[in-house]
């Protein structure tokens, strides 16, 4: 028989307010095995843990349940104070009264009765429980990056400064993100390559750091500390160790036409190409949807002018297997397509330009140099319009856009409008927006200085249509604070368009089992509290892909990923959570019902030998759990029809001596 | 009927929900009629939403909406402004003896530049 101590908390007023935490305890004190049973203001507290320890000494405790809030918050907590005690961690159960209790419900009365059902429901299943013990596995001293943009190559710095081997995995050519194709950057103005290029060529040379570019993750194994996972190099047809970057391939071959996506297509590029001058790693790659010798195996020019030999037509993708403690994810974000706003006319006129194609054409290595003429005829525009919220803040019911503010345009707006004015002092420069959102450090003076210094004309209005005449661009808009409808005759119009998570990310979310929201953003493991580590152990999250961000807050969170990452790289044995499923082997008829339910992959089947009731030896198929891969989710225990499959610390028959308990 | 109940009505009848609106501007920055009206949609909307109905009632405005429903169609919080419009225009309309307009008046302002939709509209009321 258990002794049992039952200890009530009044979370201040949180629980106390609602449920009569006295009328609890010692209605608790009447249950089978309790011998003792109080309650106390803060049972986290240094005194509510006290009261833990001494009771268990002096009633000779063999468990305890608390009722107190959910078990995510504290159950770390009370299990350390068990521990202390001299009790396994596991003889505690937590009646959740604050959550299920408290803040649900406005009588106290009712409030009080749950609590009390809750309570006994706890103290039947501690009857059942047994002390259990964490194992422990062994953790590989190398983490994986996967996405080269600002936030991979800072949170990559970072780990590899602490002294561990880092991989970053990016699918395009070069590493560098959107970072390396803005131009100038808020709040500061300091141009992005000048800032970026730096950290490039340093991750690039960090010997605890390896680059693999135009790669992409197949596939993902394992458990936190032990990943296994596999890299797709997609063939470049340049060996990448020979080629020196010289150039002469990409201005020798004859394919001249391909739509250049570094400039977003604004103008073209060969069929072998080096993204920009300071791409990192800088190495030529053949595109094979263009390249004649891939296609119809008629050209060669490449091979015949590359002095070092590097073109290499038979090269094949290769996979590369390997094993990392941890995982960061930091694949970014994309510009949504504005297929669906027919009307800002961005489809039917090449003046209807966003926000990162004005970025390319401000650019001194744009498309244009760096002269902001425009995409239809070259000329200088003399008046610009720029629209903000161009997709985003749209309801769902809607049937278009997104539902979040994407956050950074209402100051790369302000940005890109500053430096026109200052630039071209004889533009116009109109701002069209719903709210004007800076906050930040130094980011409202920033805006306030586009308005007050340079002279940028906001209007308070969203523009309902834009139609091409002729030369101009008729946009019609709100002046929401003179109360007129607005007619403007522009040269040039700049959507500030929402912005989304990378598509791949999805599918390599699945792949990590990490979670998404609607958006398909990564989720945090608490918004508040675990902001860089996703729900899944051992998977960080740097950067954009987690929600929309701009460079200052991206590289904060770069660094507050890499300190989690080297926090668990630091670590020799991680223990492991004992409350896994386990198999009855005599009871498994190895039917696969079970592997085929395990989100995890952790269970596998073994041929065993088993002595039978006439002495004979059969060889029979039973399920195996891997006890490191498990994560408990208890999904196996419902599918095994036999009923061989049980979670430890959640056993079948402590659920049913929880459910007789509430039903008494 | 009070302030309150007109509202409540006038809102029921339209099927949306003023409340979403975010004062964005883009339905009257997308309505072609906007000159010729003196509420313009998303004051329709704020108003509305406020209870603010009898000066809409007795304005011209609720005849001088195309019912063309680009608001409608671009309105980036699903709120359907003309579907409010409308409604007011219906509370006018349902309402014996208030502010309307004489067949007389209708053939006055239906000029060649209106639109033949404009005309429609505002023989509308007459159908009852
Ligand atoms: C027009 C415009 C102007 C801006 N101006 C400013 C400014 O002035 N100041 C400022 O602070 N911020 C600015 N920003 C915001 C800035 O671009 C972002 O804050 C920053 O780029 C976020 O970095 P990131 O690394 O998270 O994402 P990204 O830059 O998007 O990098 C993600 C990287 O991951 C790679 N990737 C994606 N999926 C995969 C995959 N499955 N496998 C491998 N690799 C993958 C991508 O190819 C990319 O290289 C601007 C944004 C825009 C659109
Ligand atoms: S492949 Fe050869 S020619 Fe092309 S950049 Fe590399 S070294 Fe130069
Ligand atoms: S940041 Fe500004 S422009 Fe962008 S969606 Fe939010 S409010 Fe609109
Ligand atoms: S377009 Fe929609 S959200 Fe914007 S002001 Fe009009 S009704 Fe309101
Ligand atoms: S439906 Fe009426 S209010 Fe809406 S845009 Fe058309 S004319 Fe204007």
């Amino acid at each position: 028989m258990q002794r049992i101590g039952v200890f009530v908390c009044w979370c201040g007023s949180n629980i106390a307010a609602t449920v009569d935490v006295e009328a609890v305890s010692q209605a608790l004190k009447d249950e089978p095995g309790v011998v003792f049973s109080t309650n106390y203001q803060y049972m986290c507290s240094q005194a509510g843990q006290d009261l833990i320890k001494q009771a268990v000494a002096e009633h000779g405790l063999t468990g305890i349940v608390i009722c107190s809030c959910s078990p995510r918050m504290h159950e770390t907590t009370f299990r350390r104070a068990a521990a202390a005690a001299g009790l396994n961690p596991y003889m505690v159960e937590i009646a959740n009264i604050r959550e299920q209790c408290s803040w649900v419900h406005k009588d106290i009365a009712l409030g009080t009765q749950k609590a009390i059902v809750l309570g006994r429901a706890a103290v039947a299943k501690l009857h059942l429980n047994a002390p259990l013990t964490p194992g422990e596995t062994p953790v590989t001293k190398r983490a994986l990056v996967i996405g080269g943009g600002i936030a991979g190559i800072q949170t990559a710095l970072d780990i590899a400064d602490a002294g561990f081997k880092v991989d970053i995995v990016e699918k395009k050519p070069t590493i560098g993100g959107k970072m390396s194709q803005l131009d100038k950057t808020f709040p500061t103005l300091d141009c992005a390559a000048c800032i970026l290029t730096p950290k490039m060529v340093e991750a690039a040379q960090n010997e605890n750091i390896t680059i693999y570019s135009y790669s992409e993750v197949e596939s993902v194994g394992g458990f936190v500390g032990n990943f296994d996972v596999t890299i797709r190099k997609k063939a470049r047809y340049v060996n990448e160790s020979i080629c020196t970057g010289c150039g002469l391939c990409t201005e020798k071959c004859p394919v001249k036409n391909v739509p250049n996506e570094f400039n977003l297509g604004m103008d073209s590029r060969r069929a072998v190409y080096i993204p920009f001058a300071q791409a990192v790693p800088k190495v030529a790659t053949i595109d094979p949807d263009y390249c004649n010798m891939l296609k119809n195996g008629k050209c060669g020019v490449c091979a015949r002018v590359c002095t070092a030999g590097a073109i290499d037509y038979k090269q094949t993708d290769e996979l590369i297997e390997q094993k990392y403690g941890a995982i960061v994810v930091a694949t970014g974000y994309e510009p949504i397509k504005l297929d669906k706003f027919d009307e800002f006319a961005y489809n039917s006129s090449p003046d209807v330009i966003t926000s990162l194609e004005f970025e390319r054409l401000t650019n001194a290595a744009g498309p244009t140099s760096g002269k902001l003429l425009r995409p239809s005829d070259g000329k200088h525009p003399h008046r610009i319009v720029f629209v903000q919220c161009v997709g985003s803040r749209c309801a769902a019911a809607a049937g278009k856009g997104k539902e979040y503010c994407s956050k950074i345009c209402c100051m790369y707006t302000a940005k890109q409008a500053m430096l026109v004015r200052d630039k071209y002092p004889d533009t116009e420069v109109y701002v069209f927006y719903i709210d004007v959102r800076t906050p930040g450090k130094n980011f409202d003076e920033f805006y306030r200085r586009a308005a007050e210094e340079y002279g940028v004309k906001y209007v308070k209005g969203m523009v309902g249509k834009i139609s091409p005449q002729g030369e101009v661009l008729k946009v019609q808009a709100s002046d929401l604070i003179a109360g007129r409808q607005l007619h403007i005759d522009a040269d040039l119009v700049v959507l500030a368009a929402a912005i989304e998570p990378d598509r791949s990310a999805r599918p390599l979310a699945t792949m990590l089992t990490a979670s998404m929201d609607t958006n398909d953003f990564f989720t945090e493991a608490h918004p508040k509290l675990r902001p860089v580590e996703s729900p899944t152990a051992g998977v960080f999250l740097s950067g954009a892909c987690q929600g929309p961000k701009d460079i200052p807050e991206t590289v904060a969170q770069a660094g507050a990923a890499a300190a989690k990452v080297i926090g668990l790289l630091a670590k020799d044995k991680l223990t492991s959570n004992p409350c896994v499923a386990s198999v009855d082997e005599l009871m498994c008829n190895g039917c696969s019902s079970c592997e085929r339910v395990c989100p995890y992959g952790a269970i596998s089947y073994v041929n065993k030998e088993f002595r039978m009731p006439d002495r004979t030896v059969a060889l029979r198929r039973v399920a195996s759990v891997n006890p490191a891969v498990c994560q408990g989710c208890g999904a196996c225990t419902v599918a095994c029809m036999s009923g061989a499959m049980d979670l430890r610390g959640f056993e079948a028959k402590q659920i049913i001596a929880e459910v007789d308990a509430i039903c008494k | 009927m009070n302030r309150d109940n007109v509202r409540d009505e006038v809102i029921r009848r339209s099927g949306t929900d003023p409340r979403k609106c975010m004062k964005c501007g883009k339905c009257s920055a997308t309505c072609p009629s906007y000159d010729e009206m003196e509420g313009h949609p998303h004051e329709f909307v704020y108003m509305v939403e406020n209870g603010d109905i009898e000066p809409l009632l007795a304005s011209e405005s609720i005849y001088r909406c195309l019912t063309c429903m680009a608001c409608v169609e671009r309105c980036p919080r699903g709120v359907e402004p003309a579907k409010i419009v409308e409604s007011v225009r219906l509370e006018a309309i349902r309402k014996k003896g208030a502010n309307r307009l004489t067949p007389e008046a209708v053939a006055a302002v239906a000029d060649e530049e209106l639109p033949q939709q404009a005309v429609v509209t505002a023989f509308r009321k007459y159908a009852k």
